[in-house]
């Protein structure tokens, strides 16, 4: 009959209506200042960089290899490398950065950066509230800005902070014991292999690898 | 004490009416009415408002307005503040005094229609023989207002919709008007107290209201259709269709103008719904004899307060029509039905009151309707949709 379906309607509506008092699962409206869901352990937005212990100039992780910077699609990152070295986390001698900016109006969240990082220096943060009133310098971070402790890394991606520690605990191990078998027999003669021996095992391998390939790029770079 | 308590704004008015020397007194009386309306209305129109958004929320399971004041129950006001905060933008090439003129005469009129509305008992502003004729004359003149926003702005989307508009109002005008003679002719009278009056009866403690006759019935349905017709309420609401069109023919008017035509288009709301309670639902007598110690005029808000509502939940429940099929609706079937209904309001009139008069008034009623919506269905016009693809 005419409209049979008007007040089928109307009845689907009151329904609503009068659920939306009783029901609390029917109101899926989350007041977002005031209440927030909880993130995705898999969500990101923008990369951050990784620092061990108090001080984040000391504990950073990057080595400024500059691979991030080349492999960036948008080419967002722009790292100058430091004249003097400092001790990472093996207590080997390592370059810095002197200059790690990240422009997050460029950045377009690919995690190709984080893929590339031989020394799991670069991670993708979750921080979302990032409105700022002056769009080239507010959305420009540089590296005190970039740079977030390892326990913050722990904190937004749990799983996968694990994994990162659990694997350079293992190449600081393996390192250490080369160190301790370099001290041990210091009579042997030194072979080519014994060269390469001290390094960490992957990030050696990958910063011998990539380093070539590196040096010419940089004078086009600057 | 119940006397005083229904008569309480008429014993205000006299009141302060008497404070003042007697020369003065007829002005004063007119004035102080017109005050009431000018005041009670838009105060409502924001209750409206106000009810649209959250129920409309509700019915879609959200929240709505809820960050100014508790419950964002102050959220008309800040509405109300934005409008008047924003720049008032006149098209370059516009004609500048119809452009204003346009909402101005909208909510004039519609204003007017309060003029005639019974709003309790002895709460009329004007006692007018012909109040029914006036009100229509009213409420048609919004139609002028309309198309002079359309024609003003020098837009040509604006006079589309205008004309749009135009052409909806103008066909359920007509059904508007068929469906309120039913009860002239019952009734006898064009004069809204009387109309009221009449229905203020009872028999068993129900009321006499125009709503529970077959031909009232159905005079209400259709009155309620081409009311909303006219008012542009969804699912009539073509002629703004915020979700198609930029906002039809006040396209071109911002801040306050549109605020104002925002008002209009409520306050016309309020108003019908006035006119439909009182010529169906008993204007503001009680729906129960037991229930007459309650004061009049308190009836006749909750009445047009409920009709709101039942606008609101409509909008909330049915999509949009299209163009041609509210056009088929208006000429194909809700003029039909008043027509016929005509003839039924008749018969109801002149046949002696008894059982007999239900029996044959209902079935014809009920039955031109389930033919007629039987048919109607089996077009092509009001079934589902089938789609063609460009290949």
């Amino acid at each position: 009959m005419l409209g049979e379906g008007i007040l089928k309607g109307l009845a689907e509506t009151a329904k609503n209506f009068a659920g939306s008092f009783v029901d609390k699962e029917r109101m899926i409206t989350v007041q977002y200042p005031e209440e927030r869901v909880q993130l995705p352990e898999a969500s990101r937005n923008f990369p951050f960089l990784v620092y061990d212990g108090p001080d984040w100039q000391a504990g950073m992780r990057c080595v400024a290899c500059q691979i991030c910077e080349k492999e960036c699609p948008p080419k967002c990152i722009y790292i100058e490398k430091s004249k003097d070295k400092k001790p990472d986390f093996v207590g080997k001698m390592q370059i810095y950065p002197a200059k790690f900016d990240i422009d997050i109006s460029v950045c377009m969240s690919c995690q190709i950066c984080v893929e590339v990082c031989p020394f799991e220096a670069i991670k993708m943060d979750t921080e979302y509230e990032l409105a700022t009133d002056d769009r080239f310098g507010g959305l420009l971070l540089d590296r005190h800005q970039l740079a977030k402790s390892n326990e913050y890394y722990h904190k937004i991606h749990p799983t996968e902070a694990t994994e990162v520690d659990a694997r350079l605990a293992e190449e600081k191990a393996k390192a250490e014991a080369k160190a301790k078998a370099a001290a041990a027999a210091p009579a042997k003669p030194a072979t080519p292999a014994s060269a390469t021996a001290p390094k960490p095992a992957t990030p050696a391998q990958d910063s011998t690898n990539v380093a070539p390939p590196a040096a010419p790029k940089e004078g086009e770079a600057s | 004490m119940v006397n005083t308590l229904d008569q309480i704004f008429v014993l205000l008015q006299h009141w302060i009416v008497g404070l003042l020397p007697a020369v003065l007194q007829p002005f004063a009386g007119v004035l102080l009415n017109v005050v009431a309306i000018i005041a009670t209305f838009p105060a409502l129109f924001a209750i409206a408002v106000l009810l649209e958004r959250k129920g409309l929320g509700r019915m879609q399971n959200r929240i709505g307005p809820n960050r100014v004041g508790p419950f964002g129950i102050l959220q008309p006001v800040a509405d109300g503040i934005k409008s008047l905060t924003k720049e008032d933008v006149v098209p370059f090439r516009a004609d500048a005094v119809v452009h204003f003129m346009a909402p101005v005469v909208l909510v004039v009129i519609v204003f007017m229609g309060f003029a005639v509305l019974p709003m309790g008992r002895n709460m009329t502003l004007v006692h007018m023989d012909g109040a029914l004729l006036f009100y229509f004359a009213m409420g048609t003149c919004t139609e002028l207002a309309v198309f002079m926003a359309g024609w003003a702005s020098r837009n040509k989307y604006s006079l589309l919709g205008a004309m749009r508009a135009v052409a909806q109002m103008i066909s359920y005008e007509v059904p508007l008007l068929l469906s309120s003679v039913t009860v002239v002719m019952i009734s006898g009278s064009l004069s809204l107290d009387r109309i009221v009056e009449a229905q203020n009866q009872y028999t068993w403690g129900l009321p006499h209201w125009y709503i529970f006759t077959p031909w009232g019935l159905l005079a209400f349905l259709m009155f309620a259709i081409a009311a909303t017709a006219e008012t542009n309420r969804s699912p009539f609401d073509l002629p703004e269709g915020e979700s198609e069109l930029v906002a039809g023919y006040f396209t071109e008017y911002s801040g306050f103008k549109f605020a104002e035509f925002f008002l209009g288009e409520y306050v016309g709301m309020l108003s019908i719904s006035g006119l439909g309670a009182t010529l169906f639902l008993g204007g503001w007598s009680a729906p129960l004899a037991v229930l007459n110690f309650v004061p009049s005029w308190i009836w006749f808000f909750s009445k047009v307060m409920l009709s709101i509502g039942v606008m609101i939940w409509l909008r909330g429940t049915l999509p949009r029509l299209r163009q041609d099929q509210l056009m088929n609706f208006a000429w194909k079937f809700v003029l039909p039905m008043t027509l016929l209904n005509l003839g039924v309001a008749a018969l109801w009139r002149f046949m002696d009151g008894g059982w007999l008069r239900w029996v044959v008034c209902s079935a014809i009623v009920l039955g031109t309707y389930v033919l007629v919506g039987r048919s109607e269905m089996r077009r092509r016009h009001y079934g589902p949709r089938s789609y063609r693809y460009a290949e």
